[in-house]
């Protein structure tokens, strides 16, 4: 499989497109938009490094393709600046922009061919005969649908689909490619093959800058080196994937990405120099993994499903009770329902004894203070 | 599926089949009977001709549809253009200029065809925009009259656009007037065709405003038909509506056969 080599110039540049790793950064600069007086982007500042997969995630109306729109140039900022690579685009036309730019729907053109709809960007720029029949030829098998060059869009699946569709963006060798929600159209089963398909994509283009807007936490999770999770127009949190879903800065974030059981506790010693604090959640004594939570603060410990066992061991150190409320089975996983001193907690395993307690009995729960994180409760978001 | 009895499904039918056979399929049989008409004294002609058919295309016939072809199609791709671009350009405004100024291209089909005939005679008929007994006058009254239907149809199919096609080809590179010829053109197309046939037939029928300019030398279809029928010479008006009917289906037809082409169906 050839692929496709992308830099942060023009796709006449055969040259430099020649170098490998060469992906342009995006830096919003206090960026915000506004439709009359209803602003749907507060000023927003942040870096998308080269060659780095950026992950917008946040619930609808949070503002992430607001905020793509703007790098792509279909929302003019209210203020603010953004600047792909060295240039400051926050006034170029889309056009000019040297993006590719992937969509929910597709937005393959129905009257063109596979071939043609990936060659349309280098036709468009003006790019020669020879040229535009390499790249075509390179893209579409970098996403393996050489064989579908042929077709109309009409002939081929979802999936299929949307493979053209990443072709066509990477064959004009984007400076940065913008993924809005690609795979939201496509069912669960395939859309899991095509989140892989993206992973393997980038590491064959690791200098591929990429900004992807999604609501799904499991593609952000699954592809993603940073994730920004925004909500009412702002970011909320930012930062690498697993530091985030590890140590959610704040309730949002820990909700948002993944499922977490957040128990109230009280600080009752700060954290020590091995980064944990222990706190009290009723009358438990528990140890959690913190931050700089002082002494008689109020806080959340979060516990990721998964992390709860029914069984003690040496490392499962923290221990709490809880009342069964149901038993979800879902094929690989099996998610218990419990309630801890009024807050509903939630044990997802692959493995569970093969007696199960009845609902309505109590059963302890034990957790490794390593897989707990305290989040402030008061983070203001 | 609204009515699931087969006996409810066998009225249904047969409601439609009389509605469409006496508001449809009986005039036009009538005036086909008539068009072949010997004498047509009592309910069915005595005896078949097609007499009338020859006389019709010896005489005024010829230059009738010839004039009528023309007029069509200027005037329907002159409507077809500005519809367009009108509709383009629009999409761009804010939303109440937007209804305002689609509503000001909706205002000429609003208006009996032969005041919009008679307002162009009195607004041509001085220096400097004397078209009085020019074939222009009869374009722009037929341009006037049917450009809001252009406009209404290419509207509707922008509306269904999806602004993602447009976008994305933005973002490959594509400048607007590539975009346009290459990505908004091609995917309108079967309703620049709806719009372009809907103007023909309008156009290929339109009898009140051609009758108030219509100049010596370019007389119509629908004018010529309703100078024989005037002149009580109806089985000859019956046939030059026949060749008016045969020339419009004719184009129509083709139209569609173009549009299956293009969107593949």
């Amino acid at each position: 499989m050839s692929a496709v080599a992308f830099t942060g110039t023009s796709v006449m540049d055969v040259d430099a497109a020649k170098v490998r790793g060469a992906g342009s950064n995006v830096h919003f600069d206090k960026v915000s938009v506004a439709y009359g007086a209803h602003v749907v982007l507060h000023p927003l500042s942040l870096d998308i490094a080269p060659g780095e997969i950026l992950a917008m995630i946040g619930p609808s109306g949070s503002g992430k393709t607001t905020a793509l729109r703007a790098v792509a140039g279909f929302v003019r900022p209210a203020s603010g600046r953004i600047r792909i690579g060295a240039t400051d685009v926050t006034d170029l036309p889309p056009y000019e922009r040297g993006l590719g730019m992937v969509v929910q729907n597709y937005a393959l053109f129905p009257h063109m061919r596979v071939e043609d709809n990936v060659a349309f960007g280098l036709r468009a720029q003006g790019a020669d005969k020879a040229l535009v029949t390499e790249r075509v030829k390179d893209a579409l098998g970098t996403v393996g649908m050489s064989a579908y060059a042929r077709r109309y869009p009409r002939e081929l699946s979802g999936g299929q689909q949307q493979r053209v569709a990443i072709a066509r963006a990477l064959a004009v060798r984007p400076r940065v490619l913008l993924l809005d929600e690609p795979l939201s159209a496509l069912d669960a089963q395939i859309r899991r093959n095509m989140v892989e398909e993206i992973a393997r994509l980038h590491r064959s283009l690791p200098g591929l800058t990429i900004l992807y807007v999604t609501h799904d936490q499991t593609e952000a999770l699954t592809l993603a080196d940073k994730i920004a999770i925004m909500r009412d127009g702002r970011v909320c949190s930012h930062g690498p994937t697993t530091e985030l879903y590890r140590r959610p800065p704040n309730r949002f974030t820990a909700e948002f990405l993944g499922r977490a059981n957040l128990l109230p506790v009280t600080i009752v010693e700060g954290v020590g120099s091995k980064g944990f604090a222990t706190a009290r959640h009723g009358d438990k004594m528990l140890t959690g993994a913190g931050r700089d939570e002082k002494t008689g603060a109020k806080s959340l410990l979060c516990i990721r499903p998964q992390h709860l066992s029914l069984t003690a061991d040496s490392e499962h150190t923290n221990r709490i009770v809880g009342t069964l409320r149901e038993v979800h089975w879902q094929g690989e996983l099996t998610h218990l329902m419990l309630d801890v001193d009024g807050t509903p907690v939630r044990i997802s395993a692959t493995r569970l004894p093969m007696a199960l307690p009845e609902p309505g009995a109590t059963v302890p729960l034990f957790f490794t203070p390593a897989d707990t994180s305290l989040v402030p409760e008061d983070a203001g978001v | 599926m609204l009515v699931w009895s087969r006996s409810g499904r066998l009225v249904l039918w047969v409601l439609f089949a009389l509605l469409f056979g006496v508001l449809f399929l009986a005039p036009l049989a009538v005036i086909l009977l008539s068009s072949l008409a010997d004498q047509w004294n009592g309910v069915l002609p005595s005896g078949l001709t097609t007499e009338h058919y020859s006389e019709v295309v010896s005489g005024a016939a010829g230059s009738a549809v010839k004039a009528s072809l023309i007029t069509g199609f200027l005037a329907s791709t002159l409507a077809l253009v500005s519809g367009t671009w009108a509709a383009l350009s629009l999409r761009l405004q804010g939303h109440a200029l937007r209804r305002l100024l689609g509503l000001l291209f909706f205002i000429p089909s609003a208006v009996p065809s032969v005041s919009v005939g008679l307002g162009l005679l009195v607004a041509f008929s001085h220096p400097p925009l004397l078209l009085n007994g020019t074939v222009a006058i009869v374009m722009i009254a037929h341009f006037v009259l049917i450009s809001a239907f252009t406009f209404g149809n290419v509207s509707a199919g922008l509306a269904r656009l999806s602004p993602d096609f447009e976008q994305v080809a933005s973002s490959l590179g594509a400048r607007p007037a590539y975009r346009l010829w290459h990505v908004t053109l091609p995917l309108l197309a079967p309703y620049l065709v709806a719009a372009f046939g809907l103007s023909f037939a309008l156009s290929m029928g339109e009898l009140g405003a051609t009758v108030m300019v219509y100049p010596p030398g370019w007389v119509t279809l629908p004018v010529s038909i309703f100078s024989l029928t005037d002149r009580g010479d109806i089985f000859a008006g019956a046939a030059l509506t026949m060749i008016l009917v045969a020339a419009t289906l004719i184009l129509l037809l083709g139209l569609e056969r173009i549009t299956a082409r293009a969107t593949g169906s």
